[in-house]
């Protein structure tokens, strides 16, 4: 089998400890929380960090309140998150989202903060060792090039968290704290479109928190594109959400694109073209037209590129016609093989 | 019958389900060491140095290996010894192993690989069976049988161009069959260490023990008497293990020259690499009808994409064209198939071997002749189903026929009728048929001997241990080899013990491919057992003064039929019979029969007896995205007669599971980097997340009948399980998608992407297709011409050259099952 290299393990108890300790240790040091992302890259060697500051035994991470709106700790795992009754009332997108991250084990293990830290992932790169030396390795570890396009200048690996085009739309920020303090930013400002420089997180700063806002009066849908009903990560993934007037019309609308470019894509014209319409056949055919036009898939996850942003526009119209309140069931049944209600 | 055909836990259940079972990694000795492979980085290249001169000083590392080590190569078939352990002077695939690191553990082995230098001179590399027909040089091996075409042949079974004339209409499809891999759970794993006598012992997860054995004493140059295989429980083989593997013979040389235990167990990405996995085939099939539906002739042309070594190659490419007169009455038969190498995983038997792709483009092709006729799918098949105790044209002997049953049970159940052709758009249901062998009719290597052996000790307190040496890879021949022992000395299967797969104390068996243990071992197991009552009863019809013919041997008693009061404790009974004959021990053993092909590239395709199955595949097709899903199968399989009735529907259920995956995402692909960069040519995905294979969630509903109608060749009846339910569902999913959207899919995986441009392709006035176009020029051989048996023929190729001066017919020498 493969074997993990060998490495340095710190175990904080307190945000603090932990922040202290990523304040003084040099570059290659990496946080871990559940492992189920970065410890497979380690053995591959991906990622190769000399000494890793565990946050399981941060107890402060793991809690999750409400008040205005839900702070959810980052340690939070996915299956506890999935266990939370406010988080499946009141924010049905992340609930779906979490809900389809790879398989319960993993989910057993993988926090809600690892999720939103996500390596990018490419075909490419999302092998062992021995596979990359083959092909020469690439921009992202150990080589030159991107080999999804060789003139690229910069790494086309993809954004491939479930979570996190469900947080932004939900509108959802985030902390960060380091031992200099604490700030608060939107989930989006979290993300940047290069593969490689992915997180605009300070490599002192930790990830503690996730905060949803109350939304009275929204509703809102995670749809999934990927060949199988479980393990796999998405090869698209639409967010989107909405507040609707009492009759109906849409007050305030978001969504959201992953697993399509670096960062996750707010479709904001889309999303802006809903405000003050009914959901009608015809508007949502037009908000999905608007949001997958300017997608640009690469061919660096399954299937192909052509066909996956084909069917981007059936996506966002599947999230939208669940949000107006379709009965989705049957379609849900066929494409996400559960029903995730 | 007391315990054959009822329900029962399997032997080995507790084992598994409690997690006892010892599988080849869960092997752990003192002293042992770790082993590990450094592999080709290169898909084409000569192998100018090694210098492992820096891995050696590693501290840590024991030993480094590389090719100079193994000058003697090796191979499954006798006319493909073409793999040496590790490189001498070429690789061929990346993943091709070079060199090997034993170390004390496997980080440590690891860490050294990277400190081996090795100078390649790369050569030109083959990703694509048109690029290896095209170019002779450079050959990626000195055999076979021109430039890089490692196999061609070309047969015909009467006059099938006059056949063509005769028929009403002719079709004439090409399709395309994609590779793709065994997945078996377990990686592989070996250990290998000298025994206290000096004597070298392996356990491996392998399927085929017996001919790792022969391997093994073959390259290592010992004899064969001082080498112990043993086959662990495999977690899963599919045919994956069917080879004897570099890695064995790594850790045997590794362990004989240390004199300590070494281990290896392969990662994901080298059992990818080991492949022997299913070959892509490009296809092209000729058929002649008449208008009520029966064929008059039928061509099929095949071209495997091999991969880089020889593996089962030459016999998957007579798979190609062996088993379609089995299933339906083809009076005229021309088959030619053609196997090149290309710089990839060597491709192999994967469960059904060489026969899905073919079943795939005959059973889609009879649904597009029964659309022509307008005859319902499932009214033409039972048209033209194939007759019992039949010699077809290409001289396979056919046993009992449950095929038409099969077609019946399955409309049945899945209300054929009222929904084929009728569901809403975007629903559909499709049917298939096929037929597989109950075991090889020859043996890999040519000899008279039998191919499976049982052996049996009986034991004073009652207890019998049965030997055999089988293979227990998950499908249940421990189960079977107990349940047929337990059925005719009458006792309880848990008072037997299998003893299998282990080479110094088990008889030979083959081994746990084609589909051969249940029929081959059973007949063994039953003979050895009726030897063994033979004993007992003569033993006890003395001691009690009853006739022996008359004596019942069940529930643990040996009685009297007309007084059951009368009897003895079986464990009595084998005390009367050590008394009387002395230590009871009783051997049984089987051997196919003779087959009736004397042709060249005859010894492919004989059997015992055949399987049979049928199945419809429901889907829905979503016209917008071309989403696919399959909310029901119905399958029934002609079994024969089911010895332990969940185990059959397992396998029945297993395959469906694996046709799945085949029919619909699995594909064992390659990513060739832009030549002016790179030279690269490596696998796509060679990892469990990405190679997709369907989970629990994707699998539909399988509604499994079995037909049973007991074979007098098969033991109790029975015939195979393990291969033949997986190939009618591949076509079958086609047919269905076809009846649901009204394209046709003519190659797989059959995938969203593909759906929509061919309905693309239907709306811009195009054929409603999507497959390949067409079929390469192949400069064929000359065709060997075989009479059928209805036009006098005696088996024999008239125009084949005479060499029987060794006294054995070419077609059993040469060509290997």
């Amino acid at each position: 089998m493969m074997r993990l290299p060998s490495f340095r393990y710190r175990a904080p108890r307190t945000v603090r400890e932990a922040a202290e300790m990523l304040a003084d240790t040099s570059a290659d040091t990496m946080l871990v929380a559940g492992g189920t992302d970065l410890l497979p890259n380690m053995k591959r060697r991906q990622q190769v960090p000399a000494t890793l500051i565990g946050l399981r035994n941060v107890a402060e991470l793991r809690g999750i309140s409400n008040g205005e709106g839900l702070t959810v700790g980052a340690a939070v795992t996915l299956a506890a998150l999935l266990r939370n009754t406010d988080v499946r009332a009141g924010y049905t997108a992340l609930w779906q989202a979490a809900a389809q991250v790879a398989t319960p084990p993993l989910r057993n293990m993988g926090t809600i903060g690892g999720n939103l830290c996500l390596d990018t992932r490419c075909n490419y790169y999302d092998q062992n060792y021995e596979w990359r030396k083959a092909i020469d390795f690439c921009m992202k570890k150990d080589g030159a090039i991107c080999w999804v396009a060789p003139s690229s200048s910069r790494c086309l690996a993809v954004s491939s968290a479930d979570t996190v085009p469900a947080l932004l739309a939900l509108g959802a920020t985030i902390t960060l704290t380091s031992a200099d303090g604490i700030r608060q930013i939107p989930v989006a400002s979290l993300y940047r479109n290069d593969g490689i420089d992915y997180l605009t997180r300070a490599p002192e700063e930790i990830v503690t928190a996730v905060h949803l806002p109350r939304l009275d009066g929204w509703r809102s849908a995670y749809w999934k594109l990927r060949r199988r009903g479980a393990f796999d990560f998405p090869v698209l993934g639409v967010a989107a959400a909405a507040r609707l007037t009492a009759d109906g019309l849409v007050e305030s609308a978001r969504i959201v694109l992953g697993a399509i470019a670096s960062s996750p894509l707010d479709a904001q014209s889309a999303a802006g073209g809903l405000v003050g319409q009914r959901l009608t056949d015809d508007v949502i055919a037009r908000a999905a037209d608007d949001a997958a036009q300017p997608a640009r898939p690469m061919d660096n996850t399954d299937f192909t590129l052509h066909w996956r942003k084909r069917v981007i526009r059936d996506f966002v119209n599947y999230a939208l016609r669940e949000i107006r309140g379709d009965d989705m069931r049957d379609v849900r049944r066929r494409v996400a093989r559960q029903m995730l209600m | 019958m007391n315990i054959i055909g009822k329900p029962r836990r399997r032997v080995d259940a507790r084992a598994k389900v409690t997690g006892q079972t010892k599988f080849a990694d869960d092997i752990m000795l003192p002293r042992m060491l770790h082993c590990k492979l450094l592999r080709s980085s290169v898909p084409h290249a000569r192998v100018v140095r090694v210098d492992a001169s820096r891995a050696v000083a590693h501290p840590g590392v024991h030993l480094v290996l590389t090719g100079r080590d193994f000058p003697i190569p090796y191979g499954i078939l006798p006319v493909s010894q073409d793999e040496h352990a590790l490189a001498t002077d070429r690789v061929r695939f990346v993943g091709d192993p070079v060199a090997a690191v034993i170390a004390r553990d496997e980080l440590t082995a690891f860490e050294a690989l990277d400190l081996i230098d090795v100078e390649y001179e790369p050569l030109r590399t083959f990703a694509d069976p048109l690029e290896s027909l095209a170019h002779d040089e450079p050959r990626v091996h000195e055999y076979g049988d021109a430039g890089n075409i490692h196999k061609i042949v070309s047969l015909a079974f009467g006059d099938v161009d006059a056949a063509f004339a005769r028929a009403d209409h002719v079709f004439e499809d090409t399709f395309f069959y994609q590779g793709n891999t065994h997945l078996p759970i377990e990686q592989h794993a070996a250990v290998a260490a000298l025994d206290p006598d000096g004597k070298l012992v392996l356990w491996s997860s392998t399927q085929t023990p017996h001919y790792v054995h022969r391997a093994l004493a073959k390259t290592l140059a010992l004899p064969a008497a001082h080498i112990r295989v043993i086959a662990t429980p495999n977690g899963g083989g599919f045919g994956g293990k069917s080879d004897p593997f570099h890695h064995e013979v790594v850790v045997c040389k590794a362990a004989v020259l240390l004199d300590r235990p070494v281990k290896i167990c392969l990662n994901r990405e080298e059992v990818f690499y080991c492949h022997r996995g299913r070959h892509p085939v490009l296809m092209h099939f000729k058929t002649g009808v008449r208008n009520d539906g029966s064929i008059t002739g039928l061509q099929v042309r095949t071209l495997l994409d091999g991969g880089a070594y020889g593996s089962y190659g030459v016999a998957s490419t007579f798979y190609t064209g062996a088993l379609q007169t089995v299933t339906y009455q083809i009076p005229a038969y021309r088959f030619q198939g053609c196997r090149v190498f290309t710089n990839k995983p060597p491709c192999g038997p994967k469960r059904g071997h060489g026969t899905p792709q073919s079943r795939f483009g005959q059973e889609i092709q009879l649904d597009k002749i029964a659309e022509r006729l307008a005859i319902d799918p499932a009214d033409l098949r039972l048209r033209i189903v194939e007759q019992p105790d039949t010699l077809t044209a290409n001289y396979l002997r056919i046993g009992t026929i449950g095929l038409a049953e099969c077609i019946r049970r399955v409309t049945d159940a899945a209300d054929w009728r009222a929904r084929f052709r009728r569901l809403p758009m975007g629903q559909g249901v499709g049917l298939a048929c096929s037929s597989y062998l109950s075991g090889a009719g020859l043996p890999i290597y040519w000899n008279d001997m039998p191919h499976s052996g049982v052996q049996l000790k009986l034991d004073r307190s009652g207890g019998v241990t049965a030997f055999c040496g089988a293979t227990e890879i998950g499908q249940g021949s421990d189960d079977v080899l107990v349940g047929c022992v337990a059925e005719v000395l009458g006792i309880d299967p848990m008072d037997v013990r299998a003893v299998t797969g282990d080479t110094d104390l088990t008889p030979v068996d083959l081994g746990s491919y084609s589909s051969r243990v249940t029929l081959m071992m059973g007949n063994a197991a039953i003979q050895a057992a009726e030897r063994a009552r033979d004993r007992l009863a003569e033993a006890v019809s003395k001691k009690l003064g009853v006739p022996a013919e008359r004596l019942v041997f069940a529930e643990r008693r040996v009685f009297d039929a007309e007084h059951p009061d009368t009897g003895v404790a079986f464990s009595e009974a084998v005390c009367l019979a050590e008394a009387m004959f002395g230590t009871i021990g009783t051997t049984g053993s089987y051997t196919p029969p003779r087959s009736a092909a004397r042709f060249k590239g005859g010894g492919v395709g004989p059997s015992p007896t055949y399987s049979y199955s049928a199945a419809i595949v429901e889907v829905h097709v979503d016209a917008q995205t071309g989403w696919i899903d399959v909310p029901r199968v119905w399958i029934a399989h002609d079994i024969g007669r089911a010895l332990n009735p969940p185990l059959v529907r397992g396998q029945v259920e297993g395959s469906v599971y694996m046709a799945l995956g085949e029919a619909l995402m699995e594909e064992q692909t390659f990513r060739r980097l832009p030549p002016r960069l790179s030279n690269a040519l490596v696998h796509k995905y060679p990892s469990m997340l990405e190679y997709k294979s369907p989970t629990s969630l994707d699998m539909p509903e399988v509604f499994t009948e079995l037909v049973e109608h007991p074979d007098p060749r098969g033991p109790f009846g029975a015939k195979e399980v393990g291969q033949g339910p997986l190939l009618p569902v591949m076509p079958a999913v086609a047919n269905a998608v076809y009846d649901a959207i009204g394209v046709r899919i003519d190659e797989v995986p059959i995938t969203p992407d593909k759906i929509l441009k061919a309905l693309d392709a239907k709306a811009a006035g195009k054929p409603a297709r999507f497959g390949p176009s067409g079929f390469p020029d192949i400069a064929w051989p000359e065709t060997l011409q075989v009479p059928p048996p209805w036009e006098g023929g005696d088996g024999h190729a008239i125009n084949e050259r005479e060499r029987k001066s060794a006294g054995r017919t070419p077609a059993t020498k040469v060509v290997p099952s």
